[in-house]
């Protein structure tokens, strides 16, 4: 296990490393082997604790010099943050980055705690790593190809790859740390530095809209290290204990709700998704290590480890309301839009949603699917992100509307994005297994309302991706040639994330029972089958169908004898299925857009209402529950 | 017991279908004071459809409709096999989808107009199937066809509200008026034949026979409020389900067709009084 220090080490070295390189061919090199290095290392980490039998490991007693450094990180961390809030004006972030830094000090002085362990390496955690490695990993590589042709298109924006780089990697690092400890105090620190360095990701491009919104992300979640902090300081002070595992097993309502509220932020859901929408901005790749293997990745994390402490208690229904009342707000705002990346990124918070109320619920069943919607949604959507920042670089732009005939300009990559939409909702990639099995346990757990949600939420996901998948499908022939200026490392990312999704569906059954039901074991104690045989047959026929069907239909219709005739276009048609003849008797050109009901889910329309119910919620229930338990 | 209820789905379904879609014609005839067509009209349409020169608009518009119709014989082969309700409907969205893909692929005006409305017409009737299929779990205990069917009393006693719900989404699925946005009969019409604005021959007749799957499917549902353990509930559904069809037909005479946002807002108004409060005291009671 000495592999864990080295694990967390080497991308944090990485960072280091890669901004004293200017040559950007040689520092894509070393980007490569870097991200092949932190893969690697992760798989031996795997190798090394299934020969050690799995199970839960723990590791790394009292170490105080790290305890140290950790403490003097955090005030490195709140200079740099003092300092940046002062020079952009951004006064009331100075407040919340010394209140916590001050009140973790307070409590480390005043009250110091001894842990037993500090790391804790458990199935979650190990399915957490190899997320962050490989997700994330092959983003690394992804951006390579990506930065050098955005810096081609950009040429408006300075050229700071080499932080771009660095700041991935060092988000690796933090986020690896954070899935790997147990201690509180350790797990605050690395969820700070991923708030700074997401900070500091969004702010890539330094115009006023990247500033202020890597200031609305930085507030929002440094909102939520507030409430992360004060959990450490009332657990230090009340129980004596800062370990999250001892927490859960306590059932401690205040730190386990402030915690909630913690990951609540990080998740980006309702009242504090604009940050996530924000974050938009940035470059690709950071869009794409932002969504699905990082950050609001650290915030489910954190809930489905809070689980067993909020089944059947009103914090457990407060998160689960807020999840499902953010899954279907988020996906009627993603009706109303046409760019690209914000659907996506709609999508995310909408499907983060889902995770959270399942995590809320905190039955075996809704972690089962908490889990599954998690490991799918993380390959799926940074697949998504990655295609859609291939298809801007190339078409020069990301609007759906100008992705109408996709499939016969840029073909390889609407294939790409065709599977990564199909397994975000179809029958019967995970996705919508997973949102099966959630159905039936919120039936289960007697909560209707979050029933209702998933029943209308599941019809309007339906609407925006169906839309955008057919806009991608559409055989619309145009004049303007379009070359794919995609490098080979952003390909082979692609499509090793198109494989995996395609494998992850065809080896279903094999990832339910040998990956998510030892993490049930391990956070219940007992576990039970939660798919039972028949539902296997169900979905092995629905599998063959999905695959085999268009196939085979491809096929046989291949060699039918057909006659191609025009199109009927209402005005005479010229001939080329895109222009007609108008009522002047003058070719005018055929222009089809896409429904967006902007004025019926317009975020314009949404977005105040919902944060002000989910607000409301939040703070209600928060004074109710820590009240309650004074 | 399933294979053969399976393979008599798969084969008599289109005929059924077809003579139901007769009746339809022939009910709605004399409704306007007409005659209408002999018996077998449909079956005669396909055959001079299946006659026809294979035109078509591009190369896939075949295969997506073919795959349209596979999928609504597998969701409809699920439901006739006992097997999940959830999963069933599940694949129906699916179905559906390749249909609209279908009339999307062909990037042409009254088609695409046809596919955006009928995304909309899913997005309408796609909670109160979801919520239908918790109703009957929470009236049965199963989301299992085949255990549903197997109670002593029939689902329809404590679960009145869904079945009107899904009376009033019948419409949308048989493309009757009100409801009827996404294609119409005649090509007179404002977006022209809508989703099959593009669709001719054979691809046309493939789209007709998946339709007669899809009626039979939805007819079933119907049927599974009212059958039970008891053998007499089984002329029953079937009655029941002639009186829902024969009660579509009568609605999409008397009523003009609305547009999306009537389509949207009422559906889901009525989902939610209909199924949702059904589906709420269902909860309570348990």
């Amino acid at each position: 296990m000495a592999i864990i220090p080295i694990l967390i080490g080497w991308p944090a070295l990485m960072a280091l490393v890669i901004p004293l390189l200017r040559n950007p061919r040689v520092r894509g090199r070393v980007v490569y082997v870097g991200a092949a290095v932190v893969m690697v290392l992760a798989a031996f980490l795997l190798g090394a604790w299934l020969q050690g039998g799995g199970g839960i490991v723990s590791l790394c007693g009292s170490v105080p010099v790290i305890d140290h450094l950790m403490l003097a990180g955090e005030f490195a961390l709140m200079v740099l943050i003092v300092y940046l809030s002062i020079k952009y004006k951004k006064y009331p972030v100075v407040l919340l980055s010394v209140g916590q830094t001050g009140l973790i000090t307070w409590s480390e002085l005043t009250c110091p705690v001894e842990s037993p362990t500090h790391i804790q390496l458990d199935c979650l955690s190990m399915l957490m790593i190899l997320i962050v490695a490989l997700v994330g990993g092959l983003i690394c590589i992804y951006a390579v190809g990506y930065m050098q042709a955005y810096h081609q298109h950009h040429k408006d924006y300075q050229d700071r790859s080499g932080f771009f780089f660095s700041m991935l990697f060092f988000f690796l690092a933090a986020m690896l740390g954070l899935v790997l400890s147990e201690n509180l105090v350790w797990m605050y620190f690395f969820w700070e530095i991923t708030s700074v360095i997401s900070f500091l990701l969004i702010g890539y491009t330094r115009t006023e809209e990247a500033v202020n919104n890597s200031f609305r992300a930085l507030w929002m979640n440094l909102l939520g290290g507030f409430g992360f902090a004060i959990a450490i300081v009332v657990a230090a002070h009340t129980l004596h204990t800062v370990q999250l595992g001892e927490l859960v097993a306590a059932k401690a309502t205040i730190p386990v709700v402030l915690l909630a509220m913690a990951g609540l932020t990080k998740s980006a859901q309702l009242p504090f998704s604009s940050w996530l929408l924000g974050a938009m901005v940035a470059p690709t790749p950071s869009s794409a290590l932002l969504h699905s293997a990082t950050m609001v990745k650290a915030g489910v994390y954190l809930l489905i480890r809070l689980a067993p402490a909020m089944a059947g208690n009103m914090t457990g229904m407060t998160v689960a309301f807020i999840g499902g009342f953010t899954f279907i707000a988020a996906s009627m705002m993603a009706i109303a839009q046409n760019d690209g990346k914000k659907v996506l990124a709609f999508s995310t918070v909408s499907n983060l949603g889902l995770i959270v109320a399942c995590a809320g619920i905190g039955a075996e069943e809704t972690i089962w699917a908490a889990v599954l919607l998690m490991i799918f949604h993380s390959v799926s959507k940074s697949m998504l992100f990655q295609a859609v920042g291939s298809i801007e670089n190339s078409l020069g732009s990301r609007d759906i509307e100008d992705m109408h005939g996709l499939l016969l300009r840029l073909p390889r990559l609407t294939y790409i994005m065709g599977i990564g939409i199909a397994g975000m909702y179809l029958a019967p990639f995970g996705m919508l297994i997973s949102k099966w099995v959630a159905l039936k346990a919120f039936v289960d757990a007697d909560n209707y309302l979050l029933v209702i949600f998933l029943a209308y939420g599941s019809a309007t996901t339906m609407l925006y991706w169906t839309k955008w998948l057919c806009k991608l499908v559409s055989l619309h022939h145009t004049k303007v040639k379009v070359t794919d200026v995609t490098r080979k490392d952003q390909y082979l990312s692609m499509y090793i994330h198109a494989a995996a999704t395609l494998g992850l569906c065809l080896l279903f059954p094999l990832v339910s029972s040998r990956v998510v039901t030892p993490i049930i074991e391990e956070l219940y104690g007992t576990a039970h089958e939660v798919l039972s045989m028949s539902v296997l047959t169900t979905m092995a026929i629905m599998l063959i169908s999905v695959i085999f069907v268009p196939s085979l239909m491809f096929l046989l219709t291949r060699s039918a004898h057909r006659h191609y005739v025009p199109i009927y276009m209402g005005g005479v048609n010229e001939g080329d299925n895109t222009y007609f003849t108008n009522s002047f008797g003058d070719p005018e050109h055929l222009y089809l857009s896409n429904w967006y009901l902007r004025f019926e889910f317009g975020r314009r329309r949404l977005m105040r209402p919902g944060v002000i119910i989910s607000a409301g919620v939040i703070i209600v229930m928060l004074c109710m529950i820590i009240g309650g338990a004074v | 017991m399933p294979v053969l209820s399976v393979v008599g789905y798969l084969v008599l379904a289109p005929l059924v279908g077809g003579l139901l879609d007769a009746l339809d014609r022939r009910v709605s005839a004399r409704m306007q004071g007409r005659q209408g067509p002999p018996l077998l009209q449909p079956f005669y349409d396909i055959k001079k459809l299946f006659s026809k020169q294979m035109i078509a608009v591009n190369s896939v518009q075949m295969l997506l409709n073919l795959s349209y119709l596979v999928f609504l014989a597998v969701a409809g082969s699920m439901l006739f096999a006992g097997a999940d309700i959830l999963m069933c409907l599940f694949i129906l969205s699916t179905a559906d989808m390749f249909l609209v893909m279908a009339a999307s692929s062909d990037s042409s005006p009254f088609s695409t107009l046809g596919a955006g409305r009928e995304m909309i017409q899913m997005m309408a009737y796609e909670p109160l199937t979801l919520l239908m299929a918790v109703g009957f779990y929470l009236a049965t205990g199963s989301f299992h066809v085949g255990d549903i069917i197997q109670m002593p009393h029939s689902a329809v006693l404590v679960m009145p509200g869904f079945l009107l719900g899904f009376m009033f989404i019948t419409a949308i699925k048989l493309r009757k008026s009100p409801f009827d946005l996404s294609t119409s009969h005649h090509a007179h019409q404002e977006m022209v034949k809508g989703i099959t604005t593009e669709m001719a021959g054979p691809t046309l007749a493939i789209m007709n026979i998946a339709e007669y799957y899809e009626m039979v499917l939805m007819l079933g549902l119907v049927a599974l409020f009212f059958i039970n353990e008891h053998w007499w509930s089984w002329p029953i559904a079937i009655v029941a389900c002639l009186v829902v069809y024969l009660l579509e037909i009568l609605w999409d005479n008397v009523s003009a067709r609305v547009k999306w946002r009537t389509l949207l807002d009422s559906c889901w108004v009525v989902t939610l009084l209909a199924g949702g409060l059904n589906g709420l005291i269902l909860m309570l009671v348990r």
